[in-house]
């Protein structure tokens, strides 16, 4: 698989990489957080994103979409992860057009995905049910009821559940929690009877709910995928999830790398730059390193989503494992390296580890990925 | 060691008598009391705690009577945390007063200055903060630029400090002050002290990381410094400098408490296990994540040897006063276990560790997130923790520059 | 690309008709080839394959058919290399002539030495050795002391180098000499190259602590170094050895075979020997916390290869090291030893087995590999001065 990127692909980051700089610079999420933005994002911003056609670059061109895959989708994240840019792209653009690209029926995506493409529809994904992810841990229920479903249980940490229009829920149909088999994924309106939600203000500064299903009605062609099979959707939709993120992480870390090498450079004490301590320099290249290899993984498996490759849950994990440990020693040094000045609010640089260690914990920490590795390996 | 035992039976029933039952829960950030007027408990018993303590000098328990102090032994004195450990009684008094520049005062303070400041250290009437960092003097503290002009019968002082803690609750400061601009660097700094209510002085708070606000900008602008206010002598002042940042890196009182049979760390790290037990669950008597229980073992074990070698440090220095350059040890081995147990924490809590304010957060979860983003300065306040290896390597273990 | 499957077709033919049996399959570092004359082969088969390569040129795939070598692209390159892996090929011949003097030959060499060294290197009849450390240079290599006199016609060696591996079975040694001693440490250096059969020239192993004496100190007592043997200029012998270095490094973590194959590659995966002395429960490994480090390791292992898989993408160009050599070289060399850490965790006390009947072949193997893996952080410039190197030129930090 191609370890580099295309002319195509270098035009979208470079197109990225000015979007972001431009319109979503780090001083735009400190505003919506000293605002307290009920959006949490700028949907001005988001308009603009649609117009650049990032709401669809997965989605095939026959549904509206720019066709341009995950490794196209990735870079424009790993633009946003630079620049810590709060908005629907991971919730909307990633994982609710990959269940529905996963598992929809044709009439479904004939309806939803030119949707999604146009920035008319936002989705969130209704997952986790512990401060721990464990996707088949699930105890939210679906009893057939009628025609259709009545669901019931309650969701955290559900990313953008508080602007969404539909929520792909995950209950089970049947088993009991724990078991792959017997879960269901349903797309149902986020303002459904039955249905309330509770935003949550997270460090990061970014955007999640709480959300408690009661009695909500769901009709059979709510079901994304078939009924009691829904971990097949979702497995794959986490995988996508799972490495997009990645690509996110891998613009954080980079960026906040570049900014405290930087910092080594300028900053002086004892009359010489504080990079020329040897105690900072090995670390400083030692990141060097980590994030060598972090790039590798992404790229790699940016691409097995691209080649629908059998490589894609390994990978994915892989990625996840490296970027969250990676992340989290990148941003913890770049406060470290900082002195005084790192720990204000004031300065940037403290974004980072947080939203580091929001990614952290979304989608599977890295030891939760380390086992599913071993797993995947058969030991 | 009869008198030992008979010192502890006094001890245990004085504290029963006199603790107020409102001290012997754990301490909130708000109760915390660090003498002067400006920053007050809103639970009256602090003050009362405070006030009986003080009277016995055990606010201050192993510094002279003369000054106000206890006049303990340092046996004495882990008896007393010892038996304060035992109910849970909380620290009647915290501040850089007693923690730093209290214990820099007796050995360099004149007879006359110990006198005036020491007493209104020990009794709770003074806070104090310490203006050492500048904006081009961190880490290399020496390349300090506030200068003071010798006016006669006082100094006068321009310049400004950064990340000065507490500033805009003290009521004096510390502070290190450039006296001639001609000598090498360390030659020409002097250590002086004056009423934070002065005339120029003008403070702007800092926001930290964690949202909270404990330190400030400095100004100075013509500040008035009068003379006998000088601690030791001009020009002189980086070596009183220095022994005051080893009280501040080990301050005896850590570590004479650490010492106490029922520390601070071995406390926090129980509540580490009990919060995974919570949040992770057990299976088979195990917590149910092994690599988890692994670390947390790992880290409970790492802290259970900082402690005993803070106590087997207590031991070995018999006058019972701050150790050398090995307090860096301490320094910063403390910093970076206080920082893994709350990486930990976040790791036990996964996604509830994030929470900023508002619902779906208990107020736990929520000081939480806010104490582990404060533990991070851990490793840079007080000397950032490359500096205490610098130390370390150069003065202990005899490296060459 | 038709031309690209051509190849590889051919390539799979002609292997699976030349590669003798008993040179398929992993072998152990004594049977490792490395040619000259002290060289012999226990194993027929392994002086057969020696010579069906050489004469392709393929045990320097890379090099121009002019000098002996196998003129292939760097994709035909790793098409032979997989070809390789996938019937379990080991490679024909190894050593210092191939990774090291030999491509700084290639770089820096006049035609007149390329011609005369290079072709001996591909079949394997001289072997050569590294004059580079000496006791009071080893970080600090440029202030070495080694002194060469000019001489007219030839320089005249006098000093003492060390940590010479494998010069007592070494034909020439390419050897750092000062030859103007006024001069800045780094500008009174040359490179050249010396017969060490000659009477000036003398070895005495040295004993590792793995037990076996891979190298020595080699003494040069008037030791005659031909003046048609200097490589590049005199008294710029820095910038060659420093190119040397590159090449070295690139070998040491395994870059120079494009990420596919591994220093430890002979060994059974950590998976594999966690199962057999740590069982399995669950079908898990049955120790959760020593899985995990494996499984990280495994991971890291991974991405590493990747990561020099993606550096030769890249560098389409091929073979041409960076300084990123650096990071490779650091980072697999870390790397490795930690999988052996990992080994000895895995196996207990059966990794400490020094000789005798109460420890496999593969466990005492095992003993020595482990003690020797210290040494490629060491070796080559140590992780240490790898870091310098990174922060410097990689990143630009300042000195
Ligand atoms: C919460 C908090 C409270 C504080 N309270 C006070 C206070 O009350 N009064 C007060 O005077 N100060 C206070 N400080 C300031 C503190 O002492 C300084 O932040 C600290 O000394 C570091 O200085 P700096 O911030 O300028 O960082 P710098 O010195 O600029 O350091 C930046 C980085 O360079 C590294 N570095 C610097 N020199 C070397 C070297 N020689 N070798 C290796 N690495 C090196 C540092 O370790 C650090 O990682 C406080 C700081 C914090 C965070
Ligand atoms: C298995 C093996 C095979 C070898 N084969 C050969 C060979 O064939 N030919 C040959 O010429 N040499 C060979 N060497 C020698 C090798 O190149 C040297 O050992 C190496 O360059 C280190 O030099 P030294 O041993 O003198 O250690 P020193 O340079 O004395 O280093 C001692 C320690 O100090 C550290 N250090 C030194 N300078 C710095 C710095 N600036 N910053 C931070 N840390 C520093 C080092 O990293 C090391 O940890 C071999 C070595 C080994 C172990």
């Amino acid at each position: 698989m191609p370890l580099v990127l295309n002319e195509e692909q270098n035009m979208l980051k470079d197109a990225a990489k000015d979007f972001c700089g431009k319109s979503t610079p780090i001083t735009e999420l400190r505003k919506l957080r000293d605002d307290k933005d009920e959006t949490g994002f700028s949907r001005d911003i988001w308009q603009q994103m649609v117009e650049l056609g990032w709401a669809g670059i997965t989605i095939p061109e026959d549904f509206g979409g720019l066709g341009f895959g995950y490794l196209g989708m990735g870079v424009v994240m790993e633009e946003c992860g630079r620049t810590l840019t709060a908005s629907p792209l991971m919730s909307t653009a990633v994982l609710g057009s990959s269940a529905i690209l996963s598992g929809a029926s044709d009439e479904q995506k004939a309806e939803l995905l030119p949707a999604l493409a146009g920035g008319e529809l936002l989705t969130a994904l209704a997952l986790e049910e512990t401060p721990h992810h464990s996707p088949y841990n699930i105890s939210t229920t679906a009893e057939k009821s009628g025609d259709g479903y009545k669901l019931n249980g309650s969701k955290k940490f559900v990313l953008d559940g508080h602007v969404a229009d539909q929520l792909v829920v995950v209950a089970r149909s049947s088993g009991t929690a724990g078991d792959r088999d017997g879960l269901s994924l349903f797309l149902v309106a986020a303002d459904s009877d039955g249905i309330s939600t509770t935003r949550t203000i997270m460090a990061d500064s970014r955007n999640a709910a709480n959300i408690e299903l009661s009695n909500v009605q769901a009709p059979a062609t709510a079901l994304l995928g078939a009924e009691g099979k829904g971990a097949d959707v979702l497995d794959k939709v986490l995988d996508v999830g799972r490495i997009v993120l990645s690509a996110e992480m891998l613009g954080g870390l980079q960026e906040a790398f570049e900014r405290t090498l930087e910092y080594l450079k300028v900053r002086e004490q004892f009359g010489v730059p504080i990079g020329s301590f040897q105690a900072l320099k090995h670390r400083a290249a030692e990141m060097f390193c980590e994030i060598e290899l972090s790039k590798s993984v992404v790229l790699e498996a940016l691409s097995a989503l691209d080649e629908d490759s059998d490589e894609v849950p390994k990978l994915a994990s892989l990625a996840k494992a490296r970027l969250t440990d990676t992340y989290n020693l990148v941003s913890s040094e770049a406060i470290q390296m900082h002195g005084g000045i790192g720990m204000t609010d004031e300065h940037e640089i403290g974004f980072f580890m947080k939203r580091a260690r929001v990614c952290e914990h979304s989608f599977g920490n890295a030891a939760y990925h380390r086992n599913r590795y071993g797993e995947l390996e058969g030991y | 060691m009869a008198a030992l035992d008979d010192f502890r039976k006094d001890t245990r029933a004085w504290l029963d008598e006199n603790c107020p039952a409102s001290m012997r829960t754990p301490m909130t950030e708000g109760e915390t009391v660090s003498g002067g007027s400006k920053h007050r408990s809103p639970n009256p018993d602090s003050y009362v705690w405070l006030d009986r303590m003080a009277e016995k000098g055990w606010t201050v328990p192993a510094w002279p009577k003369e000054y106000g102090g206890g006049g303990l032994h340092t046996d004495e004195f882990v008896v007393l945390l010892e038996e304060m450990a035992r109910i849970q009684a909380r620290s009647p008094l915290e501040g850089m007063g007693v923690t730093m520049i209290g214990p820099t005062l007796l050995e360099y303070g004149s007879e006359e200055q110990k006198q005036r400041h020491l007493t209104k250290i020990v009794n709770g009437e003074i806070r104090w903060c310490q203006g050492y960092s500048e904006p081009g003097a961190g880490s290399d503290l020496a390349g300090l630029a506030t200068k003071a002009e010798d006016k006669g019968d006082h100094f006068l002082v321009n310049g400004s400090k950064i990340w000065t803690s507490g500033a805009q609750f003290a009521d004096w400061i510390f502070c290190l002050v450039r006296t001639e601009p001609q000598a090498p660097k360390h030659e020409g700094i002097s250590f002086v002290l004056f009423s934070m209510d002065s005339p120029g002085i003008s403070i702007k708070p800092i926001k930290l990381i964690s949202g909270a606000s404990p330190f400030c900008e400095t100004f100075f602008d013509d500040v008035k410094a009068p003379k006998e206010d000088l601690v030791h002598k001009v020009n002189q002042g980086w070596t009183v400098a220095k022994r005051l940042l080893q009280h501040e890196r080990s301050g005896l009182r850590a570590l004479a408490s650490a010492g106490a049979s029922r520390t601070a760390a071995t406390q926090t790290t129980t509540s580490l296990a009990d919060v995974a037990k919570e949040t992770i669950g057990m299976v088979d008597n195990h917590l149910a994540n092994p690599v988890l229980r692994d670390s947390i073992i790992q880290y409970r074990m790492n802290a259970n040897a900082f402690s005993l070698t803070q106590r087997r440090t207590v031991e070995e220095s018999e006058a019972g006063s701050t150790p050398g350059a090995a307090t860096s040890i301490f320094k910063f081995y403390g910093a970076d276990l206080r920082k893994e147990q709350l990486e930990l924490q976040l790791k036990a809590r996964g996604t509830q560790s994030f929470g900023w304010e508002g619902d779906g957060f208990t107020a736990e979860e929520l000081n939480l997130t806010r104490t582990w983003l404060a533990s991070r300065a851990g490793s840079i306040a007080g000397g950032t923790n490359e500096v205490q290896l610098n130390i370390l390597a150069k003065r202990v273990l005899g490296l060459p520059d | 690309m038709a031309t690209l499957r051509e190849f590889r077709e051919e390539t799979q033919a002609w292997l699976a008709d030349n590669c003798p049996d008993s040179m398929r399959g992993s072998g152990t570092d004594a049977e490792a080839v490395a040619g000259g004359t002290s060289q012999t082969y226990e194993n027929p088969g392994a002086k057969v394959w020696l010579d069906r390569m050489a004469e392709k040129g393929w045990t320097a795939p890379m090099w121009p058919s002019e000098y002996g070598g196998g003129g292939l692209s760097r994709d035909q390159f790793l098409i032979l290399q997989d070809e390789m892996i996938r019937i379990n090929a080991r490679s024909p011949i190894g050593g210092m002539g191939f990774s090291m003097i030999g491509p700084t030959l290639l770089d820096y060499g006049t035609e007149e030495q390329k011609q005369r060294h290079l072709p001996k290197i591909v079949n394997g009849e001289i072997r050569w050795c590294q004059g580079y450390s000496e006791p009071g240079a080893g970080s600090d290599l440029a202030s070495l002391a080694t002194k060469a006199e000019d001489m007219g016609d030839h320089f005249l060696v006098n000093g003492q180098k060390i940590w010479t591996s494998g010069a007592q079975n070494a034909d020439w040694i390419f050897t750092l000499v000062r030859t103007e001693p006024q001069a800045p440490k780094h500008e009174g250096i040359s490179f050249v190259l010396i017969d060490m059969d000659q009477p000036g020239v003398k070895v005495n192993p040295i004993k590792l602590i793995s037990g076996s004496s891979p190298f020595n100190e080699t003494f040069f007592d008037d030791a005659i170094a031909k003046k048609e043997d200097l490589v590049g200029q005199l008294n710029r012998g820095w910038t060659v050895a420093k190119r040397l270095l590159q090449h070295e490094r690139s070998s040491i973590s395994g870059m120079s075979s494009g990420g596919r194959r591994g220093r430890y590659d002979n060994l059974r995966s950590l998976s594999q020997i966690a199962r057999d002395y740590i069982g399995m429960d669950d079908g898990k490994l049955a120790d959760l916390v020593l899985r995990d480090q494996i499984i990280g390791n495994t991971m890291t292992s991974k991405a590493f290869s990747l990561t020099q898989r993606r550096a030769a993408a890249e560098n389409a160009s091929g073979g041409t090291p960076t300084f990123a050599t650096s990071m490779f070289k650091y980072y697999g060399s870390e790397l490795g030893k930690d999988r052996l850490e990992l080994q000895l965790k895995a196996m207990g006390t059966q990794s400490f087995g020094w000789e005798g009947d109460m420890f496999t072949s593969e466990e005492r193997t095992l003993t020595r590999t482990w003690l020797r893996s210290k040494g490629s952080s060491i070796a080559g410039g140590t992780s240490e001065i790898q870091l310098n190197i990174i922060a410097k030129r990689v990143l630009g930090l300042p000195d």
